[in-house]
């Protein structure tokens, strides 16, 4: 194994260029290293101007998503090693407004997590003393892979429909609304769904499938929203044909 | 979209760099290709559905029309079209099998029937469908 490799990182520094440029830099290979490892190295010895985000180091937080040679993954969990000889193309992740080198913008993506209610809600509230909802390991299998998402919005950088309309409510907010829907101790999938059903909702999706792909916590996004489509199908002729029901 | 994620830090909008989908961002990668040829094969499905209805009108018109149409078959074009329309639609119809089992959660008993038994009932369903088509048009 070489004892070094090349980061071609992305710069955008708003302040002095008009579009991004990139600029190398070489480093230490070493077998345990991760993307994010290396980007450390830069920062500390190099150059300490280079701007990105990350965290926790152990694919938990969601900070360090990048588009690494062309692929949206998460720093941390992708290995140097496994990028030899490199050079290492490290990019910002795709579709999203760039701030500074490799940090985007994604307070679209917040707003949106909000609007689906990423929470349980309980039409009656028991008391703390009254004891906890209840829950077979059947019905925790229903929603569990789903409430695995960290929310690191590599599925938005995957998405060409989000690419093309931001409007799009995305792949990550529809699975974490389905992650309470699916839920048994949940009784709100009636207010989660005007947002999921919108035509910017799950219809925008055309099943590219690439958010899945993505995903580096095994969810299924793509999964999510086919299974909602047909939950916002049924839920719209109920609608029709008993107007008077609750929804 | 409207919402409150703290403070709104928006004001420097005018700095952020916002790229911008080239009009060929099918051709970057496999998957996205494979996707655009499928969206593009519900063309194809459309005309087959078309013909279809072309051919039974025909039959209904009696046999000189329904001669006609034969004749209009027979038409190097039309049958360059209807071997592509062939290739095209059996395509569509392999790669929405391969995504069924994804959007389609079926529990049995308390158990998740597992993927690989949905796409077998997809294709045992195209088989005897075929095989009922078949029987109707030979017999």
């Amino acid at each position: 194994m070489a004892d070094s490799i090349v980061l071609d990182v992305t710069r955008y520094r708003p302040e002095d260029e008009s579009s991004p440029t990139t600029q190398n830099y070489e480093i230490p290979l070493r077998k345990d290293w991760s993307v994010l490892d290396g980007l450390n190295h830069v920062k500390d010895h190099l150059d300490g101007t280079l701007s990105y985000r990350w965290s926790c180091r152990m694919g938990i937080c969601g900070s360090c998503g990048m588009t690494i040679n062309g692929e949206p993954k998460l720093a941390c969990a992708t290995f140097l090693a496994d990028c030899a000889p490199g050079p290492v193309r490290i990019e910002p992740l795709n579709n999203f407004p760039v701030v500074r080198d490799l940090v985007v913008e994604i307070h679209d993506f917040m707003t949106k997590l909000s609007t689906v209610k990423p929470w349980i809600i309980r039409d009656d509230e028991k008391a703390p003393a009254d004891g906890e909802y209840l829950q077979t390991p059947a019905e925790l299998a229903q929603y569990k892979q789903f409430s695995m998402c960290i929310n690191c919005m590599l599925c938005y950088s995957a998405c060409p429909v989000y690419g093309l309309d931001s409007d799009f409510l995305g792949p990550a907010a529809i699975a974490l609304a389905q992650r309470y829907n699916l839920d048994s101790r949940d009784q709100g999938g009636h207010e989660r769904l005007d947002v999921l059903s919108a035509e910017e909702g799950v219809w925008d999706c055309t099943f590219v499938g690439e958010c899945t792909r993505a995903c580096p916590k095994g969810v299924d996004p793509a999964g999510a929203i086919q299974r909602y489509k047909l939950t916002a199908a049924t839920e719209s002729i109920k609608a029709l044909l008993m107007p008077w029901g609750k929804r | 979209m409207s919402g409150d994620a703290g403070l709104d830090y928006r004001g420097f909008y005018a700095r952020w760099y916002k790229p911008r989908l080239s009009r060929l961002w099918w051709l970057r990668r496999r998957t996205y290709l494979l996707f655009i040829i499928r969206e593009l094969t519900s063309v194809f499905v459309a005309w087959s559905v078309v013909f279809l209805l072309l051919m039974i009108r025909a039959v209904a018109q009696g046999a000189p029309e329904y001669e006609r149409f034969l004749e209009l078959s027979r038409n190097p074009w039309i049958l360059a079209l209807n071997l592509v329309t062939l290739c095209l639609v059996v395509f569509h119809t392999v790669t929405w099998f391969i995504v069924a089992p994804q959007a389609m959660v079926v529990r049995l008993r308390g158990r998740q029937v597992p993927g690989r038994l949905i796409l077998l009932a997809h294709y045992a369903a195209w088989v005897v469908l075929t095989a009922l088509v078949a029987f109707v048009v030979l017999a």
